[in-house]
């Protein structure tokens, strides 16, 4: 599977899909990028008269690139028959600097561990190559039979 | 292994996982993680890992879908020592 098929089997889209392409994947890592436009939705209220960008979307961000685009990598083999479904399940992230309207920060993620269903990475989102926010996050991919 | 010695050890694993603090304190071999411990299932992994790391065994997928309660964690893993 190709970086740009990944993307074609990412279950959002806008207002709530965070990827825009990826620069790379394999088995233990992935990176990727966001460009966070303007007009987003939530800039009017985070906060009024001064838009920064909230958090809870950084770790979306790295979430959408560290979680569901290298869990979809990982079950590549069998996605064609087996439709995933998937939830983030724990998120331990620190923040470091604010990212404004218009930047594009770059997310780095890194398998732990990928048992049982379970994908847990480390992961970092950069902007300008200062690092913005850093963390370990969960999630759970389920395969049905389509 | 004893059930009680087990039980012990078990309790120790599931402690950081668990949010039912009465049923970890009654912990019995019919305890299910679940539904009594209130474990979530992505948890559930982490159990199941630190089960893996604590008495050096290696869990299949088919044996994880069955480590639902203590007694079949307890099953498992004396099965598994008994191979080694």
């Amino acid at each position: 599977m190709t970086k740009e098929e990944v993307l074609t089997y990412l279950p959002y889209s806008h207002p709530f899909l965070f990827v825009e392409r990826l620069e790379y994947i394999d088995e233990e890592k992935v990176t990727g990028y966001y460009t966070l436009h303007a007009d987003h939705y939530f800039y009017q209220g985070h906060f009024v008269n001064n838009p920064v960008t909230p958090g809870v979307i950084l770790t979306e961000i790295m979430a959408q690139i560290g979680l569901a685009c290298l869990g979809i990598y990982l079950v590549r083999d069998t996605i064609a028959t087996m439709q995933p479904a998937i939830a983030m399940t724990s998120s331990e992230v620190n923040f470091y600097h604010p990212v404004l309207p218009g930047e594009t920060v770059k997310v780095t993620a890194e398998k732990v561990y990928f048992r049982f269903g379970k994908l847990k990475c480390k992961t970092s989102l950069w902007s300008n190559e200062r690092l913005i926010c850093d963390g370990v996050l969960s999630g759970m991919i389920r395969q049905k039979t389509v | 292994m004893e059930t009680s010695v087990f039980i012990e050890q078990i309790r120790e694993i599931v402690k950081p996982y668990a949010k039912n603090t009465e049923a970890l304190a009654n912990l019995n071999t019919s305890t299910d993680f679940i539904n009594d411990l209130k474990i979530n299932s992505a948890n559930l992994v982490d159990v199941v890992l630190d089960v893996e790391e604590k008495y050096d065994i290696v869990i299949q997928n088919e044996e994880m879908e069955k480590m639902l309660n203590v007694q079949a964690a307890l099953d498992i893993v004396t099965a598994k020592l008994k191979e080694k």
